[in-house]
């Protein structure tokens, strides 16, 4: 065979290198053209696992309910009472079991978004990034419906409605980031190691004990300022808290808080935006 | 006995390149396991037997607008890793892969959810493929018709026959017009009638595309849609020309 300068005739015929990664810019704007896949696919994939279940939508708001009952039950009976705060215990219990499992599921379910859905990341091109995104709508689609239950199940134990219900809504929008940074990041290191997700429950679980979903984090860790303040830095700690915040309208979350629940959620976002998009060209190819 | 660019038929004049594949070796690193890895490995120490299988061994060739060309080739040959590389899902480890526009792998299996109704599958498959929302409603009614599927579109996907269900996938994933169109065995669906109404459409998207690929093991309808063939064996390309040449020489390797 004669040997043909293949680079030369492509650079003559005005060709481009296929599968280069398209700059910053450019791949937001792919991003935004095929947003209708990232929300077709989100709610979608909702509709088919309720279909499978005979309870079908309902089992969104059951699952963490019954979860509550269990804590509720066990802790409620052997942990002593000078472990939670002023706040009555079973609504202060449904809210944190009810906020943690919109990060808990967000991080396992974006972590298994690339390996998980790997013969579509094989066989079609689109921004990778959608994948993560549409797990993230899913959650919200979800999460919608729990928080209505939520504030339903603790009307009715007895907590009046307030105002200060709708400051809700923000820390959601900064939760979601957060938990959008997060399933970026996994989704990204599971490609890589596939043994993250035998890690990740792990993580999960660190996480809810120091999050304080049956205890209140301020009044077990009373006499322990320095291992409080760190507790206090983890952003899902501070979703709760807030969230327990408005719902009472007790003033029991210091200010501050906001800024670790917006700036945690925003630099959480940025941080893995950047590192999920560095690595665009290798999704799927292992 | 490989022809190269130089001696293609001459009654056959190209246009202009539209995909360059430049020296492509493709390597997948796997894991291996069962006995053979077993025997070399001590506990602990050598757990991750790395294996790296060299798919594609230095490819090369130029496709020019308005052909269509055959890629054969036996099982595990190269022929799909070739299409996935040469749509820029597989990065090479060398070489490299030009095009005028992104080649496009004709399929959208992997997008569909079988739980889900035809109709919603429609739209899904649609948005993946990268149409709008508008462009699928204009196209939703010729879609379905193509499928021959207007009786069963409101039931989920998994009560479709196979037969049922890849005609409906090959109608989604025919409704994009692509310029460079990568196709992976997708002729070879449904009954006869539907057959041949797939052969026919992807004659037409060969007319407004400008370069088809066709990966098949039925060498009737390569000779049939094709007007150039690529016989990759092994991961090295054995022989680039005219349909009847290269397919009669492929049989006689059997």
């Amino acid at each position: 065979m004669t040997t043909i300068d293949y680079e030369a005739i492509a650079r003559e015929a005005g060709l481009e290198r296929v599968g280069a990664r398209a700059s910053f810019g450019a791949y937001f704007k792919q991003m935004w053209e095929r947003r209708g896949f990232a929300i077709s696919l989100a709610k979608y994939r909702v509709q088919a696992s309720m279909s499978d279940n005979r309870l079908g939508l309902a089992w969104i708001v059951l699952s963490p309910l019954l979860n509550a009952a269990l804590y509720g039950t066990i802790f409620g009976v052997i942990m002593p009472r000078d472990t939670r705060g002023d706040e009555p215990f079973i609504p202060f219990l449904i809210i944190g079991v009810f906020i943690f499992q919109f990060f808990s599921k967000s991080f396992s379910a974006g972590a298994k978004s690339i390996t998980g859905n790997a013969s579509l990341v094989r066989s079609l091109n689109f921004p990778r990034m959608l994948l993560p995104i549409a797990e993230i709508i899913r959650q919200v689609i979800e999460l919608i419906p729990m928080i209505i239950v939520m504030m339903i199940i603790v009307m009715v134990l007895g907590v009046p409605p307030a105002w200060s219900w709708f400051m809700i809504i923000p820390i959601m929008v900064c939760m979601t980031m957060f938990n959008l940074g997060v399933a970026l990041i996994s989704a990204r290191l599971t490609v890589h190691i596939r043994d993250m997700t035998q890690i990740i429950p792990l993580i999960t679980r660190v996480m809810f004990y120091t999050t304080g979903i049956f205890y209140s984090l301020e009044a077990v860790l009373a006499d322990q300022p320095a291992l409080l303040t760190i507790a206090q830095l983890n952003p899902v700690h501070d979703y709760v808290a807030l969230v327990r915040d408005a719902v009472f309208n007790s003033g029991s979350a210091p200010a501050w808080m906001w800024w670790i629940a917006g700036l945690g959620g925003f630099i959480t976002l940025v941080v893995g935006i950047l590192f999920f998009w560095r690595a665009e060209e290798r999704y799927g190819h292992d | 006995m490989a022809t190269t660019e130089s001696d293609r038929p001459a009654d056959v004049t190209p246009g202009a390149p539209t995909v360059v594949v430049d020296g492509l070796h493709v390597k997948y690193k796997t894991f291996s396991s069962g006995k053979k890895a077993a025997e070399s490995r001590a506990l602990l120490t050598k757990q991750r037997d790395v294996r790296i299988v060299h798919a594609l061994k230095g490819v090369s060739f130029v496709a020019h607008e308005g052909e269509s060309i055959g890629v054969i080739g036996h099982n595990g040959s190269g022929k799909s890793t070739l299409m996935r590389s040469i749509a820029g899902l597989i990065a090479p480890a060398k070489g490299q892969v030009f095009a005028a526009s992104r080649p496009a792998l004709l399929g959208v299996n992997a997008a569909l959810i079988q739980s889900l109704s035809g109709e919603k599958n429609v739209i899904l498959g649609g948005l993946a493929l990268g149409l709008t929302q508008k462009e699928i409603e204009a196209k939703y009614d010729e879609i379905v018709e193509f499928a021959g599927m207007e009786e069963f579109i409101d039931l989920p996907m998994k009560t479709y026959s196979s037969g049922m269900s890849a005609r409906l996938r090959f109608s989604i994933a025919v409704s994009k017009d692509h310029q460079i169109l990568l196709v992976d065995e997708a002729l070879a669906v449904g009954d006869k009638g539907f057959r041949k109404k797939s052969e026919q459409r992807i004659r037409e998207m060969r007319e407004q595309a400008g370069t088809v690929f066709l990966v098949s093991h039925s060498m009737s309808s390569i000779l049939d849609t094709c007007d150039r063939v690529i016989w990759i064996d092994h991961g090295n390309l054995k022989m680039d020309g005219d349909p009847k040449e290269v397919v009669k020489a492929y049989q006689a390797s059997k």
